[in-house]
Parts: structure tokens; C-alpha cells; sequence
């Protein structure tokens, strides 16, 4: 019984590790990449409090964050296709990830946009310099130090949620160690196994999260 | 021939009238003092002149260019923007910039200076102010005596024709006033034209050449500075000095 076990483990192993690296870590960083890009927008747009597309930002994190992501997948996957809209499985992974994760960090970026002494944008001002470049050269730097953490902390929930990817046939960790369990009946062991290799990656994560934190600059602090 | 010359001021927050109809007048190398108890408008006052508030009405002549504060355009603001500067209360300098980055950030960005250029004149500033020392010291390394002193250079760096202080040694420290007050004194007395909101009723004394004394969003007097400490016109002037001295100041 044992030796099977450690048999079983073992060949599993590279066959759920693999996937991780060429789906599950692509899948997150990709994700991840869009998702910030969008997030600064969407904050940069409510920060400035620009009309009308105010608007439309709230609306987006409202949908967005008041609807499950597994929904929001299938929406994607197995409902655009009535509209002839057809998508692979992996990009429309990244697709709805993105903008699923882009909402939540627009609020991260938001309180962090708020966080920045408004007096720094009057200074700015008053030396010249424009919006933008005020946003660009002193509040988003000052902003990303103080989102740094809690978007780390997304970024490891992200890792986790792509196996609800495995929903849309995208064949990651999750589904390929679903895939053994059918052919070896021995849930309990292959489930624990891919949740143990789960925790590496986000060891991994955790670890550059305070190097990271460790090398951000801290302009002079003792932080 | 007056550098700036305000008439009809008036700002409004909703229903609250702050400002109600100001006049001034600053001749280029004037030091102003404006003083009044808190409430009395001094600070929306500044605010308005450099545009972090936007004024209801009234006229704005700077340099010889007439403005209509009502109707005020983003290359307006701009332009004036370019020939002033600013220095706050809480300083304001940029967290993530050192002493010598807050002073030419705006040269590079705004100016389009070359860094080295920017960092030529810099360094110059930033000597003038007695901070030669400390040009990689972030703001959080610096007191807030020096941290204004980085905010004056920051000012000065820019080359204005005027510069507003809004109670630029409110917040520091009492030991800390002095290096303050001695760095605007020393551009006094080159001639550098200033408005200055303040408390300091013994810097006012000493340094401005006019005095205006502002409450409930008017000026009550406005006056040389030596005429109005002298022999204040208004009974209520007279009655702001006396609580002022009782209090030691």
C-alpha cells in the first residue's frame, strides 16, 4: 500500500509540476500583468475624478467584484460562442483573470493613490508640472510602495484561482491532477499533492514578497 | 508700477462666503505680511492667487496682464504659475525625492532643463539656504526646519517674480523657527518680493514694508509696516497686537 503510494506520488509529480510551469505560472503572471495595468487606469480615472468615465470605472468594479469568477468564466468560455465570439481556452483564462483581478487592485491602487499627501500634487503644481507628469514622477511611485503588499497578497490569490481554469479545459495543475485521481482512485493522496505543490509556488511568492519589500526603496525610512 | 495688483476678490465655499472683496496691491521688492486671526481668510487668500483655489470674481493683474479671476484659462494659471512660487505650511516636499530631486523636479519636468543644469542651480539653492550638506537627504531624514528650507530653495529655484509663504513656521518646532525666519529674512533683503501669511508678528515687524490685516474675509487695514505697528487705525487691529504681546510674541 505504501510503496504504492510513493510510487504513484512520484510519477504524479512531474505530471502535475509541468502543467504548473507552463500553464499555471503563465496563466498567473500574464493575468497579473494585465490585471495591474488595468488597475492603475482605473484608478488614475477615479482619482482624477474624470466625468463619465468615473462612472463606467465604478461600474466595471462593481460588476465585476458582485459576480463569481467562475461565472465570469463560463460567461467567457461557454457563452460568447452564442455571440460567435469563440476563444481558446487559455486566453479567455487570461482574459477574464485580468479583469477579474484588475477590479479588485483598482481599489488597492485607489487607497493607495489616496494615501499620497495631497499637498505633494499642490507642490507639484505650483512648480509647474503637469497632472500627469506629477501622477507619473511622484504620486504612482509613492502609491505602488504602499500597494505593495496587499497586491502581493493578490497575486497569491490569483495563483490559487486559476484551477477554476481547469472549469474551462485549460489543462493546469488542478485538471491534470484530476486527470490521475480518475486513473488511480486515490483522491486523497494526488488532491494533497497538488495542494503541496500549490503551497511551493506560493512559498516561492511569499519569499520575493519580502525581498521585494526589503529592496523597495524607502526613501530614507528605517522602514 | 505694481508687480501684482488684486481687486474685488471674492470666494465663496457653497453657501459660505470667505472672501469678500479683497484688494492688494504688491510693488516688485515688497515684503507683505498678512496677518489676522485664523478664520479671517488669510490662507483661501494665498490659495487663490497662485490658483489652488479658483477665485469667484475679481481682477488679477500680474506683470502688466490683466486677468479676469472668473474666467481664468490653463494656460493663464500656467504662465503666472511659471513666474511664482509657493511654499506651505506643511512644507509639502516630494516623499519620494531628495533634497536636490524636490528642487529640480520642476526644473526638468516643467522647464525642460538638462539634469545636470537643473542640478547646477540646485545645489546653488539649496547652499543659499544653508543646506549644503544634505543634498541626498531624503525628506524624511530632514527636520522641519530643514525640511522648509528645501521648500524655500524648491521655490527659489524656479527663478519667481513673487513668492507666497502661507504660515511658512507654523508647524515647526520653536527652536526650529528661527533658521527659518533667517533664510526669509536674507532674501528680503535682496530684494526678493514676498507675500507672507503669518503669526510672526516680530518677523512682520521687522521685515515686511507693508502690513495687511485681514478678518471675515476683508482687509480691515493695509498699511506700511512701521505706520501700522506704530498707530493701527482700527480699534481691532490694535486689540489683535495687544492679545499678540500679552501672549509674548
Amino acid at each position: 500500500m505504501k510503496e504504492r503510494w510513493i510510487t504513484i506520488f512520484l510519477d504524479s509529480f512531474w505530471k502535475i509540476l509541468l502543467p504548473g510551469l507552463k500553464l499555471t505560472l503563465p496563466l498567473t503572471a500574464l493575468s497579473f500583468l494585465f490585471a495591474l495595468i488595468i488597475a492603475v487606469m482605473v484608478a488614475l480615472i477615479q482619482f482624477a475624478d474624470v466625468k463619465g468615465l468615473k462612472q463606467l470605472a465604478r461600474f466595471y468594479v462593481w460588476v465585476i467584484r458582485g459576480t463569481p469568477v467562475l461565472v465570469q468564466l463560463f460567461v467567457v468560455f461557454y457563452g460568447l460562442p452564442s455571440l460567435g465570439i469563440l476563444l481558446e481556452p487559455f486566453p479567455a483564462a487570461v482574459i477574464v483573470f485580468s479583469l477579474n483581478e484588475g477590479a479588485y487592485a483598482s481599489e488597492t491602487v485607489r487607497a493607495a493613490l489616496e494615501a499620497v499627501p495631497k499637498g505633494q500634487i499642490e507642490a507639484g503644481y505650483c512648480v509647474g508640472m503637469s497632472w500627469l507628469q506629477i501622477m507619473r514622477r511622484i504620486v504612482l511611485p509613492q502609491a505602488m510602495r504602499t500597494a505593495f503588499p496587499p497586491l502581493s497578497n493578490s497575486l497569491i490569490g490569483l495563483l490559487k484561482e486559476t484551477s477554476l481554469a481547469a472549469n474551462i479545459t485549460v489543462a493546469e495543475m488542478f485538471m491534470s491532477a484530476q486527470r490521475i485521481v480518475a486513473r488511480t482512485y486515490e483522491p486523497l493522496l494526488l488532491y494533497l499533492e497538488v495542494g503541496l505543490i500549490y503551497l511551493f509556488f506560493c512559498t516561492i511568492l511569499t519569499k520575493l514578497q519580502s525581498i521585494g519589500e526589503r529592496r523597495l526603496k524607502t526613501y530614507g525610512g528605517t522602514k | 508700477m505694481s508687480l501684482l495688483e488684486i481687486r474685488g476678490l471674492r470666494k465663496s465655499f457653497g453657501s459660505l462666503q470667505v472672501l469678500k472683496g479683497i484688494d492688494l496691491d504688491v510693488n516688485t521688492g515688497d515684503v507683505v505680511a498678512v496677518l489676522g486671526p485664523s478664520g479671517s481668510g488669510k490662507t483661501t487668500f494665498l490659495r487663490c492667487l497662485n490658483f489652488l483655489e479658483r477665485a469667484d470674481e475679481g481682477s488679477y493683474t500680474f506683470d502688466g496682464k490683466v486677468f479676469d479671476l472668473g474666467k481664468m484659462k490653463k494656460q493663464d494659471i500656467a504662465g503666472i504659475r511659471r513666474k511664482t512660487a509657493f511654499v506651505f505650511q506643511n512644507f509639502n516636499l516630494f516623499a519620494n525625492r531628495t533634497a536636490l530631486g524636490n528642487v529640480t523636479e520642476g526644473l526638468i519636468t516643467a522647464r525642460k532643463m538638462t539634469k545636470p543644469e537643473a542640478e547646477r542651480i540646485g545645489r546653488e539653492v539649496l547652499d543659499k539656504v544653508g543646506l549644503s550638506e544634505r543634498y541626498d537627504y531624503y525628506p524624511e531624514q530632514l527636520s522641519g526646519g530643514q525640511q522648509q528650507r528645501v521648500a524655500i530653495a524648491r521655490a527659489l529655484a524656479t527663478d519667481p517674480e513673487i513668492i507666497f509663504f502661507d504660515e511658512p513656521t507654523s508647524a515647526l518646532d520653536p527652536e526650529l523657527i528661527g533658521e527659518v525666519l533667517n533664510v526669509m529674512r536674507e532674501l528680503a533683503s535682496e530684494g526678493m518680493t514676498m507675500l507672507v501669511v503669518t503669526h510672526e508678528i516680530s518677523f512682520a515687524k521687522q521685515v515686511s514694508n507693508r502690513v495687511v490685516f485681514m478678518e471675515n474675509g476683508m482687509v480691515l487695514e493695509a498699511a506700511d509696516s512701521g505706520e501700522f505697528f506704530a498707530a493701527p487705525k482700527e480699534a481691532r487691529v490694535r486689540e489683535f497686537l495687544r492679545t499678540l504681546r500679552e501672549h509674548g510674541n
